[in-house]
C-alpha cells in the first residue's frame, strides 16, 4: 500500500531522515518506534506532504506522491491523526468530525457521510454523548478518540497515527491500543508511530526502529520485541541472569 | 505445499523494497556493531547513503574465510555474547577453525527457513525424518531438526554414521524421509544391498541432500537405487548453517530464501558480475541476522541463476545445486577444469560407477591428471580388451569434456575411500 524508498527529508539544512526506507501492506499494523528526536513525526509529515522530502521515493498505492500537496495525498486515502490530538476546540464534537467528512462528502455525497458519522459514533460511544459538547472540553482520552474519529470520516485506507498515547492515563493507553486493533480488525491500514515501544509492539505485525533519521532494525513485531537492543533501548528491560 | 505462501510467493517489487529495507538497515548495524566491518567501510569512507538501490551492494567489501579465521573466535559477532544463545564452528580441517553465533532470533529464523525447504521437499508433518546430518558443532544435524520439528515432523535426531544401525532404524521406524549428504545415500543404499534389505519394502519416500556437490545423474542412481523423490538443499555455516536455498519437488534447481539473504554470482577472479544464467561464485550477504551478519561473503561455490519462473507459484529466484568450489577449480595446463564435470562422465560411461579420484601431479614441469574409477566386478575381471575399451572410452569422453588429457585408472568396486560426510574427490600432490 505504502512503500518508501531511500526517502530524505528536513528542515532547512538539517537532513532529519536519512536514507529511510519502509512499506505498509494493506490490512497491516506497521509500527515506527525511536526516541525523541529520532525523526518519526518528520516522517509522517513528510509522508503526508507537509513537509518535501529532498530526495527519494514514497509510493501510495503505486502512485507517486513524493512533494504532492496535502490535499491530493488526502483524497487518495492516506491521513493523519496528529500528535498531541489538535481538534477544532471551539466547535463542537460533531462538527470536528463532519470536517473529517469533507473528502468523503465531495466523493460520495452527504449521505455517506451521515452513515459514516454513525458508525463512528457506535465505534467511540463517548462522541454520540458527548456529540454537542465543545471539542475543547473533552478529557484528554475523548480528544483523542474525537481526532482518530475525524481521522477515519474520511473512510482512509491508511490511517497514520502520531503518539496516539502521549500524555494519556495508562487506563486510557489501553483503550486507545485496543481501538487501534480494532480498526485493523475492521480491515484498516496502520501506521503508528509511538514512544510507548512495548505497547506499540504489542499490537503491530511489522515494526521499524528509528534513530538519528536512520532505520537501525526492522522485523516481525515479535522479533522487535525479542530483539536485545530494543529490549535495552526501548523497552527498560536488561534481564538479568 | 508452501511453509510460509505470502514469502515464498511476493511479488517481485515487494520482494525487492524489503531487500533493500533489511540490507540498510543490516548495513548500518554491522558499520557500528562490528569493528572489522567499521574499519573495512571508515577505510572505503563508504556512505550508508549510497546504497540506494540493491545494485549498490557492490560497492561493498567482500569478507573472506580468512576474515572469520583472524577474528577467532567472537571478533565477528555483531551482539555481545550475552545475546548469543548458540555458538556453532567449523571443523578447522582446512585451517584455524571459524566461529558463527545465533541469537533466539536468529535460531527462529533458521528453523522457520529450514521449515520452508523442507515443505518445498514435499515433507509434512505426517512424515518420519532420519537425520543422518552430524549433530554437535557442524550446522547441518541442529538446522534441519528445527526446521522439521517446527513443521511437527516425527524427528530422528540419528546423527551421521554407523551405517548398519542408521538401515535398521530406518526399517524399524519406518522412516519416510532421510537427511545426508548424498554419497552417503549412495553408500546407505549399497550396504542395504549387502544386508539384503530392498529398499522398495522400506517406507522411504523422500530424501533431502546437502552439504556436498552432486549432479544431475547422481540423483537419477539415488532415485533409482532408494526409489525416492531427492532435492537438494544448499547452506553454509558461515551464513547460517541450512536453509539458504532449497528445491521443490520440481527438482529444478534450488529456491532462495531471497527475503534473508542477497545473493550475487560473480566471476571468480575479476569479482564482476557474471551475465545472468552463467556460472560463477555465489557471494552472500545476510538481510536479517542479529548476531553473525555477513557482509559479501564469498563462499567459493560455484553456480548459477536459473533464469524464469518455477512451476511451483514461488517466486524466489532459484539456483543451480553447487558445482563445485573455486577451490576445487584445478587449473590443469591453463584450462580450469572442475570435478563435476568428471562425474558427469562416469555417469554416462557405462560399466562404471559414479565413485572415483581426481590425482593431480607435476611431472618434468607439467601437469598429469589420473582419475581412479571404479568400475563393476564383471568388467574388473573381465578380459584385458574390454576393459581397454573402458578406459578409452572414458579418457577420450573426458578429454573432450575438459579440453585437457587425463589418464584413466581403473579400479575394483569398492576400493575408493567411501566417505560418511563430504566425499574427498580431489588429491592435488603438486602443493605436497
Amino acid at each position: 500500500m505504502l512503500k518508501i524508498r531511500n526517502l530524505d527529508a528536513g528542515y532547512g539544512k538539517l537532513r532529519v531522515l536519512k536514507n529511510i526506507s519502509l512499506h505498509v501492506d494493506g490490512g497491516e499494523i506497521v509500527t515506527i518506534i525511536g526516541a525523541n528526536g529520532a525523526g518519526k513525526t518528520t516522517l509522517l509529515h513528510t509522508i503526508i506532504g507537509l513537509i518535501r522530502p529532498t530526495r527519494g521515493e514514497i509510493r501510495f498505492q503505486d502512485i507517486a506522491c513524493a512533494g504532492e500537496a496535502v490535499g491530493r495525498i488526502v483524497a487518495a486515502g492516506c491521513v493523519l491523526v496528529p500528535e498531541g490530538r489538535q481538534v477544532f476546540a471551539p466547535m463542537s464534537v460533531e462538527e470536528n468530525l463532519l470536517l473529517g467528512g469533507y473528502p468523503l462528502q465531495k466523493l460520495q455525497g452527504r449521505a455517506a457521510v451521515q452513515s459514516e458519522l454513525e458508525h463512528q459514533y457506535e465505534l467511540f460511544p463517548i462522541l454520540r454523548q458527548r456529540r454537542k459538547q465543545l471539542a475543547g472540553t473533552l478529557s484528554g482520552g475523548e480528544q483523542q478518540m474525537l481526532a482518530m474519529g475525524r481521522a477515519l470520516m474520511s473512510r482512509p485506507k491508511l490511517v497514520m497515527m502520531d503518539e496516539p498515547s502521549t500524555g494519556l492515563a495508562p487506563l486510557i493507553v489501553r483503550d486507545i491500543f485496543q481501538i487501534i486493533q480494532r480498526l485493523r480488525r475492521e480491515g484498516n491500514t496502520v501506521l503508528l508511530i509511538e514512544q510507548n515501544a512495548k505497547a506499540a509492539l504489542g499490537v503491530a505485525d511489522r515494526g521499524y526502529v528509528l534513530e538519528v533519521g536512520k532505520v537501525i532494525l526492522q522485523g516481525p513485531a515479535a522479533d522487535l520485541l525479542a530483539n536485545a537492543d530494543v529490549q535495552r533501548a526501548y523497552l527498560g528491560r536488561e534481564k538479568i541472569e | 505445499m508452501y511453509w510460509e505462501a505470502d514469502k515464498e510467493c511476493m511479488a517481485r517489487d515487494d520482494l525487492e523494497q524489503l531487500q533493500l529495507e533489511r540490507l540498510q538497515s543490516t548495513l548500518y548495524r554491522v558499520g557500528t556493531h562490528v569493528p572489522f566491518y567499521k574499519k573495512k567501510f571508515d577505510e572505503l569512507k563508504f556512505n550508508y547513503d549510497d546504497i540506494r538501490s540493491l545494485d549498490d551492494v557492490r560497492r561493498l567489501p567482500f569478507t573472506v574465510k580468512q576474515d572469520l579465521r583472524d577474528n577467532y573466535p567472537y571478533g565477528l559477532f555483531a551482539v555481545p555474547l550475552r545475546d548469543v544463545v548458540r555458538v556453532h564452528s567449523s571443523s578447522g580441517t582446512s585451517g584455524q577453525a571459524t566461529v558463527v553465533g545465533y541469537t533466539r532470533n536468529d535460531i527462529r529464523t533458521w528453523s522457520n527457513l529450514v521449515a520452508r525447504i523442507i515443505t518445498a521437499a514435499g515433507v509434512t508433518k505426517n512424515d518420519v525424518i532420519q537425520i543422518a546430518f552430524g549433530y554437535g558443532l557442524f550446522t547441518g544435524g541442529f538446522g534441519l531438526h528445527y526446521g522439521a520439528e517446527l513443521i511437527g515432523t516425527s524427528v530422528i535426531p540419528i546423527s551421521a554414521g554407523n551405517t548398519k544401525r542408521q538401515i535398521q532404524i530406518m526399517q524399524d521406524f519406518k522412516t519416510t524421509a532421510l537427511v545426508c549428504t548424498p554419497s552417503y545415500a549412495l553408500v546407505l543404499a549399497d550396504a542395504m544391498m549387502e544386508m539384503g534389505i530392498n529398499p522398495n519394502g522400506l517406507s522411504l519416500r523422500y530424501g533431502l541432500f546437502g552439504g556436498e556437490p552432486w549432479s544431475e545423474a547422481m540423483r537419477q542412481e539415488i532415485h533409482q537405487k532408494l526409489g525416492i523423490i531427492a532435492t537438494d538443499n544448499y547452506g553454509l555455516s558461515e551464513i547460517m548453517g541450512p536453509g539458504v536455498s532449497g528445491e521443490c519437488q520440481q527438482c529444478n534447481g534450488l529456491h532462495i530464501n531471497e527475503d534473508h539473504f542477497l545473493l550475487e554470482i560473480l566471476d571468480p577472479v575479476t569479482l564482476e558480475p557474471v551475465p545472468e544464467g552463467e556460472i560463477g561464485e555465489l557471494v552472500i550477504t545476510t538481510l536479517t541476522k542479529e548476531a553473525f551478519p555477513m557482509v559479501r561473503y564469498r563462499t567459493r561455490d560455484l553456480t548459477r541463476f536459473i533464469p524464469g519462473p518455477c512451476p511451483c507459484g514461488r517466486t524466489t529466484r532459484r539456483m543451480q545445486r553447487v558445482m563445485g568450489r573455486t577451490d576445487d577449480m584445478l587449473i590443469i595446463k591453463g584450462v580450469n577444469v572442475f570435478p563435476i564435470q568428471i562425474e558427469k562422465v562416469l555417469f554416462e560411461v557405462e560399466g562404471t560407477e559414479p565413485h572415483y579420484q581426481i590425482i593431480v601431479e607435476r611431472e618434468n614441469h607439467a601437469d598429469k591428471i589420473t582419475v581412479l574409477v571404479e568400475v563393476m566386478e564383471s568388467i574388473f575381471f573381465d578380459e584385458m580388451k574390454k576393459q581397454r575399451m573402458v578406459i578409452d572410452r572414458v579418457k577420450s569422453r573426458l578429454s573432450s569434456e575438459l579440453g585437457v588429457n587425463v589418464d584413466v585408472k581403473l579400479v575394483e568396486e569398492k576400493t575408493i575411500e567411501r566417505s560418511e560426510g563430504k566425499a574427498k574427490r580431489v588429491i592435488d600432490k603438486r602443493k605436497l
